[in-house]
């Protein structure tokens, strides 16, 4: 059987730009451009590579609005050979729970895989939660955090993982799910042509009812969302009056502070 | 109100003693026990980490659960979610608090899964309201927002970051100790081969961060950022262009997708201060900006600042405290 990695990716305002509405608890997403996870970018590179290795291919999936055809687009231009757009409204709402649930059915609908590369969070929702969560639904071993890849074969892994404090070298046996952080290498661009093909590539839609045969659909979406998010609010930040220190005494001054500070 | 079930603090034990962060749990959970009339119970997982129950007792715990097996030895994440989802099984608490540390954002959503239970990532507060309900808090969007979270199943699951809640020793210091059988899963496909090497730098843990950013113009000029991180005894932080570039490894980067600061001292040179950046340190206790573009967003959030250019004041700062390291020592000698 073919080598099958699967990566799940994420379409994500851009966060240097989108803007929110505190009042309805929305995000605005016609403030800013959508694109690509930039961690799950780090995943799909992982994936591609692992593929050019051993051979096989990669799926790329993602459940979102209509509109995140365009990062599975993206990824087809980035290597992935096939990918999986999970797209409902019955899906909307979703937590990390639902959303690794429902992504955990989509896979076992795919059928064999041999591996699973996440990103470690995403910019948005920065919980890194959903990867763990898929591998517990799936039932098998996980990897997070994974700085570098030292072994890979089709029935196990060894790969160092980044734990803080140290790295550590772990061995995990397939199929398994790695999280990757940024470290583990840098993502290609995609070619010219390699866009176009992807421009015209045809990308599966699948919906609540496709999945209603492998898993619980009340666990998809808000109604298998134990969180909810009842309120927010823009950060608090102290806006600081920053006293400005000028002229020639600036450095006597900023010398002072520094004693006062107690760290001379 | 209806009988509601314990507060459970996951302890983080490896290695080189208790995490600190454990602390802070402990000190947490026992304010939300009291307040919702319960008791705080915590977990220990490790080997020969017997000794280590009595400083959780006295930071409020009312019963400690021992897991002590030499497989523990290492950070297996299938092994202990097997154990805690038993233990959390048998013991049905309402509310289940991990430290969002990367051992603790890797195992706690493998246990929510498993109980099919909602959990909150990295937490900045846990309050209680009025109706008993928990209230979790947390930055989202690379912490342009705050989010307000509850959550209807239970356990309640929530990691919570380090160094936001304060320790508090407590008045008890002493309770129930415990020591669980450990029954070992069957194969979990996971062998942690080795610790590979430790980190040289724990940015995290540093008191002093002079940290440099685009304004910095060559690679070799990280050597007079290090420079005046020595002379104030702290270490060189970096934003993500220095780290992007290769200039610098990622162990020292600071900011949502590196790591998250709170010195007592942070000396931003060259940064501009993207939001990036600042979710990463705005919470430093001092902070000294030095940039040269006037309007940039570090100005915003710093108390001190200094428009111009590093090549300049630096040299010179670094300069003016050597001369008086100098003259500190001749007046004592």
């Amino acid at each position: 059987m073919k080598f099958h990695i699967v990566v799940p990716i994420k379409y994500v305002p851009d966060i240097e730009k989108v803007k929110f509405d505190i009042e309805t608890r929305r995000i605005d997403r016609s403030s800013a451009p959508g694109e690509t996870n930039p961690f799950d970018l780090n995943a799909l590179e992982t994936a591609v590579q692992i593929k050019e290795k051993l051979g096989g291919f990669v799926t790329a999936i993602s459940m979102g609005p209509p509109q995140a055809e365009l990062c599975l687009r993206d990824a087809l231009s980035r290597g992935a050979d096939k990918a999986i757009l999970l797209s409902d409204v019955k899906f909307a709402g979703a937590d990390t729970l639902a959303t690794s649930y429902t992504l955990a059915c989509a896979i076992k609908k795919l059928g064999h895989f041999d591996l699973i590369v996440c990103g470690e969070k995403t910019v948005d929702g920065d919980t890194g939660q959903v990867g763990p969560e898929l591998a517990e639904h799936l039932g098998i071993p996980h990897v997070a955090y994974v700085s570098e890849l030292r072994e890979v074969s089709k029935d196990k892994l060894v790969v160092v993982s980044d734990m803080e404090d140290a790295y550590y070298l772990v061995e995990v046996r397939l199929p398994a799910l790695i999280t990757v952080t940024k470290d583990v290498n840098t993502p290609r661009l995609p070619s010219l042509r390699a866009k176009l093909r992807a421009r015209k590539a045809e990308i599966e839609t699948w919906n609540a009812d496709d999945l209603s045969g492998i898993g619980d659909p009340s666990r998809f979406g808000i109604s298998g969302s134990p969180t909810t998010v009842y309120k927010i609010t823009l950060p608090q930040i102290k806006e600081k009056k920053c006293e400005f220190l000028k002229g020639e005494n600036a450095i006597e001054e900023l010398l002072r502070i520094l004693e006062e500070g107690g760290f001379l | 109100m209806k009988k509601c079930g314990n507060v459970m603090v996951v302890a983080e034990c490896y290695g080189e003693g208790t995490h600190p962060i454990t602390f802070e749990l402990l000190s947490k959970g026992r304010e939300i026990a009291d307040f919702l009339k319960t008791e705080l119970i915590g977990i220990l997982m490790g080997y020969n980490i017997k000794d280590k129950a009595g400083e959780l007792l006295q930071y409020g715990a009312d019963k400690i659960v021992i897991f002590d097996d030499e497989h523990l030895a290492r950070f297996d994440v299938v092994l202990y979610k097997y154990l805690l989802v038993n233990l959390i099984k048998e013991e049905r608490p309402e509310l289940v608090l991990i430290g969002a540390t990367r051992r603790g954002r890797s195992l706690a959503p493998r246990i929510a899964a498993a109980l099919n239970t909602g959990l909150t990532a990295d937490c900045i507060d846990i309050q209680v309201d009025a109706n008993g309900d928990i209230i979790q808090v947390r930055p989202a969007f690379t912490g342009n927002i705050i989010a307000y979270i509850k959550t209807k199943s239970r356990p309640v699951m929530a990691t919570v970051r380090y160094k936001v809640f304060k320790t508090k020793a407590s008045y008890r210091g002493k309770g129930e100790i415990i020591i669980k059988k450990v029954k070992l899963p069957k194969d979990t496909g996971i062998r942690i081969l080795r610790k590979e090497r430790a980190k040289t730098v724990k940015i995290s843990d540093a008191k002093v961060i002079v940290a440099c950013g685009r304004g910095l113009k060559r690679r070799e000029d990280i050597k007079m950022i290090e420079e005046l991180a020595k002379l104030l005894d702290g270490i060189v932080g970096s934003s993500r262009p220095l780290v992007d570039e290769g200039w610098i490894s990622r162990d020292y980067q600071i900011g949502f997708s590196g790591n998250i600061v709170k010195p007592k001292l942070y000396i931003a040179c060259g940064i501009s201060g993207s939001p990036q950046h600042l979710a990463g340190m705005r919470n430093s206790e001092i902070i000294i900006a030095i940039n040269i573009d006037p309007s940039a967003p570090i100005f915003k959030i710093a108390d001190y600042g200094i428009v111009g250019d590093l090549y300049e004041i630096i040299p010179r700062l670094v300069e003016k405290i050597k001369k008086r390291r100098v003259s500190d020592e001749r007046k004592n000698s």
